[in-house]
């Protein structure tokens, strides 16, 4: 941990032993209820567009989002008051905006099926408001049970063996289901389940918790080669673990994205845990070696390439989604076409994997870019969280979480706007999924509860420098 | 481990950077691109979003927009189905549009910079915005005559108001059923498009505008138009005209389709000749103009030239870099000479028009949302073929042929009918071509027919007088009678 460069800044009031922080919970408050507003903006917006009319259900369903979103404000207000002021009203906002959208394409669903003149689907946006309850009320669990992230550390070897099993247990027959060509849920009765989402988070501790005991060894340089310090060969073993896994993912579970996120995680981790960049450059080398067995040993992988390559000749077979997906974006252009005006029903998966094609059809590029930049908010937050908190665990932990979010973000909105090749992974907050959803307002309490640890002042009444960062 | 966290930063920050690059590039820099592209039915959908301008034939619109309560917001409707198909062409959700659909889409579909004005009046009071409407030259008679005499065969009819250029029949058979494509059913449109494709007398072409045949006997009013320019030839000159025509620098006879001479003695007049459509005085007459002299009066009628009536007609052919024997075939309307019937209603057209080939048109007017006239098509000329004593004297000699030569089907009580028979060899095994060209009335013409039946079967000139003439005469009623 580097000293902060910048010298504890001189307060009014220096000279009390009791230093005022500001908790900044008012400007949560603040914007939550600027979410909240236009959360239900979009609701009206979605439901006028299409139905002509305002839903009959709108102040209740405002009145309710009001309610869990103050709840959950109420309780950081009580369970983590210095925590991070701009966490929470971004994933809400990111929430509600994919709510808007599934709502949006379960009309459509619902216009399609009167058409054809068959039964209507239930609506997609019914459980996921549930699981966005269910995921706040775990939200204020977390901050509520989990007083310290320090002591997370203590189940770092629990975390490994309970993520790594959820991680593979979509290959457990009769346990696991195929969806879209990829193994990566699990069937318990009437629920599916993604087990990578929450196995996302168990890894990150574990990486964490691992790192911070081993990252002296691994630090450790034999001798410099072209400028880089090459680390001893024995010290090669995790990371070619790591590899391992990912591969295996890659193999059994014909994961693409999976395998890439966890891979990256770990390197991103390892080099902030040693701060030795040859970990970024054995990591890079690995990843090209695995991208280019993975291209001559599996047709699937092969494909998608291809696809991605020359989307166009395959548009009407195996690059539809892509292909649609362009058109959407194309249609939506600037300003895009507005909730209702467009057709982003057209592209396969639109509530899951590609929402955000969906939103940027509708809300045009100048929204596609709003959302994104809530994105990198969000981002920014959870690593200026790392910089701020003091212990190391805590700094892995948080840049950990703040990868996990970027890296997926990267991977499936770079797929759906051919940035990158497709590969399967959701979009946080926004697209349909309860485990993810789950899963990701989980992260945020982790984060918020670290940031909180950051920027609370220390027992004795006085402030750590670093944690004046904000 | 702060320093590190922040490189991590930065390469996080390069990574949501280069998402935002990227969407900036599709949803803008290549968004145009990618509508376009084939497949988009997005495209296709923005278009069904506004009501379609109708196509007219007289006050009756022919294809026209309906409401519906599907995703297609608006249905094309053919109301007469395969009887203007040629015509109107075919707008699909899945195939595109083609015809008028297709040439005149920025009129229907209300993108046209002549409805600047409308658009911005209903931007601006908010209303929906509607295309415009295409009149066509088509006369409904006519459309029917043409299309009920074709009825069984396959062939076309192509008629033309010598005066103007004006397109008054245009048939096709066998044709198809533009709903069946336009249905918002995807999958009939799908199957029906398929079944069109692949039926071996190709529904789908638009014949009178592109299926071009040799002409056969009809060219011989070329030739005879040639002869007469001359100034070496009138309708009452003696030209040979025996039994058979040795094909210069071959050993080939070329025989008469009667199988005997033309007059006494093997001689005739020119105006005879073309009566009985004599085979072996038009080939010596091929010889004696050459086959510049015949190329030069067949571009004076449109030969060797594509039309834009706004659908583009097929090219007919008279060939360059011909020999004696070639020549002697072209002027017959064999070898290498090919023709639309638009083509030939041309031919008939300028005979009848003084001389005068017109740029024949389908579009009469383009009409705004509200129906107001906001274009009206006006005629041109395209060449003078003959002059006006040439072609009055030409216009005899096809009166003749009629009366009292191969013509006879297409003879109406009360009125001057011109005509010209003709049979087409198209090949070993195929089966030949009958046509007739007529215009009338012979003294002030009102409109001129070409008629093609493709697969005839017969041979010789009995084939176009029992076959087509009988069209052209039904199609010449049925104008003369709605004026």
């Amino acid at each position: 941990m580097s000293a902060p460069t910048a010298a504890p800044q001189p307060t009014t009031d220096a000279d009390d032993t009791n230093v005022h922080v500001p908790n900044r919970r008012n400007l949560e408050l603040g914007l939550l209820i600027l979410a909240l507003i236009i959360g239900m903006f979009a609701y009206a917006n979605v439901d006028l567009a299409v139905l002509g009319e305002l839903p009959a259900n709108f102040l209740a369903v405002g009145g309710i989002f009001a309610l869990l979103l103050g709840g959950a404000h109420v309780a950081v207000r009580y369970l983590a008051p210095y925590a991070d002021p701009f966490l929470l009203p971004a994933a809400a906002l990111l929430n509600m905006l994919g709510l808007a959208m599934i709502r949006r394409l379960d009309l459509a669903d619902q216009q399609r099926a009167e058409r054809a003149e068959v039964k209507a689907p239930s609506p997609d946006v019914v459980p996921q408001v549930t699981w966005t309850a269910l995921a706040l009320v775990l939200f204020v669990v977390i901050l509520f049970v989990v007083h310290d992230h320090r002591r997370l550390q203590k189940y770092t070897y629990t975390c490994m063996v309970l993520g790594v099993l959820l991680l593979l247990s979509p290959l457990i027959p009769g346990l696991g289901t195929t969806v879209n060509g990829a193994n990566l849920w699990i069937r318990l009765g009437p629920l599916s389940f993604q087990p990578s989402e929450l196995a996302k988070i168990l890894l990150t501790i574990f990486f964490a918790g691992y790192l911070v005991v081993t990252r002296d060894s691994l630090a450790l340089v034999r001798r410099k080669f072209l400028g880089l310090g090459i680390p001893r060969g024995r010290d090669l073993g995790p990371i070619l673990v790591a590899w391992g896994v990912a591969m295996a993912v890659l193999v059994f579970q014909r994961d693409l994205g999976t395998a890439l996120m966890f891979f990256g995680l770990f390197v991103v981790l390892l080099y902030v845990a040693t701060q030795r960049r040859s970990w970024l450059v054995i990591g890079g080398g690995l990843f090209v070696i695995g991208a280019v067995l993975g291209y001559f040993a599996f047709g699937h992988v092969r494909l998608r390439v291809q696809v991605w390559l020359d989307t166009w000749t395959y548009a009407n077979d195996q690059g539809y989604q892509i292909a649609q997906s362009l058109f959407g974006l194309a249609n939506g252009g600037l300003l895009g076409t507005g909730f209702g005006q467009g057709y982003p029903q057209f592209v396969p998966f639109a509530k899951t994997d590609f929402i955000t094609a969906a939103l940027g059809e509708e809300l045009g590029v100048t929204g596609f870019m709003a959302i994104l930049t809530i994105y990198g908010i969000m981002i920014e937050r959870g690593l200026r969280t790392a910089i701020a908190v003091r212990d190391p665990f805590g700094k892995l932990l948080a840049v950990g979480f703040a990868t996990v979010i970027g890296l997926q973000l990267f991977v499936v909105i770079g797929g759906v706007t051919r940035l990158i090749p497709l590969t399967g992974l959701t979009t946080p907050f926004l697209s349909y999924g309860g485990s993810a959803l789950v899963a990701n307002w989980m992260m945020i309490a982790f984060l918020m509860r670290i940031s909180d640890r950051a920027r609370s002042p220390l027992p004795d009444g006085t402030v750590d420098a670093s944690g004046r960062l904000s | 481990m702060n320093h590190s966290i922040r490189r991590v930063g930065l390469i996080l920050g390069i990574l949501v950077l280069a998402l935002m690059v990227n969407i900036n590039i599709q949803q803008v820099f290549m968004a145009g691109e990618t509508r376009d592209r084939p497949g988009n039915q997005r495209t296709v959908l923005e278009e069904y979003d506004r009501e379609r301008g109708p196509i007219l034939v007289g006050s009756d619109p022919v294809a026209r927009s309906i409401p519906t309560d599907d995703q297609y917001k608006y249905l094309r409707r053919y109301s007469a189905g395969p009887l203007y198909a040629p015509a109107t062409g075919f707008y699909s959700a899945l195939y595109g549009a083609t015809g008028i659909e297709r040439t005149e889409n920025d009129v229907l579909a209300g993108t046209s910079d002549l409805f600047l004005v409308d658009r911005l009046q209903q931007l601006l009071s908010g209303r929906e915005s509607k295309g415009g409407a295409v009149g066509l030259t088509l006369n409904a008679a006519a459309q029917k005559a043409a299309y009920q005499g074709l009825s069984g065969k396959v062939g076309s009819v192509t008629a033309i108001d010598p005066s103007t250029g004006a397109i008054l029949a245009m048939a096709s058979s066998p044709s198809f059923d533009p709903n069946l494509l336009s249905t918002h059913d995807l999958a009939a449109s799908q199957k029906a498009y398929e079944k069109l494709e692949s039926d071996p007398n190709k529904p789908l072409l638009n014949r009178p505008l592109v299926s071009n045949p040799p002409p056969g006997s009809t060219f011989k009013l070329v030739t005879t138009a040639a002869a007469l320019e001359s100034g070496r030839f009138t309708p009452s000159t003696i030209v040979p005209g025996p039994a058979s025509y040795k094909l210069p620098g071959t050993s080939v006879e070329l025989k008469n389709w009667q199988g005997t001479a033309c007059g006494p003695g093997g001689k005739t007049t020119l105006t005879n000749a073309l009566a009985v459509s004599c085979n072996s005085a038009f080939a010596w007459l091929g010889n004696q103009l050459g086959q510049d002299a015949l190329r030069a009066q067949a571009e004076k009628f449109g030969f060797n030239m594509s039309f834009t009536v706004p659908m583009r007609s097929a090219t007919s052919r008279y060939p360059t870099g011909l020999d004696d024997a070639q020549t002697a075939m072209s002027a017959i309307g064999q070898f290498d000479v090919t023709a639309t019937t638009l083509q030939m209603a041309m031919v008939g057209a300028a005979i009848g028009n003084n001389g005068i080939t017109m740029n024949p048109y389908l579009v009469k007017e383009i009409r705004g949302a509200d129906l107001q006239v906001l274009q009206t098509a006006s005629p041109s000329q395209f060449a003078t073929a003959l002059s006006p004593a040439n072609a009055k004297a030409e216009m005899n000699m096809m009166v003749d042929v009629v009366e009292n030569g191969t013509g006879s089907n297409a003879r109406i009580p009360g009125v001057e009918v011109g005509g010209k028979t003709g049979t087409a060899e198209t090949g070993p095994g195929r089966p030949a071509v009958a046509w007739f060209v007529a215009v009338a009335p012979g003294d002030s013409a009102k409109v001129a027919v070409a008629v093609c039946i493709e697969n005839a079967g017969g041979r010789s000139e009995i084939s176009g007088n029992g076959l087509a003439a009988p069209i052209a005469k039904n199609v010449i009623e049925a104008v003369l009678a709605s004026q």
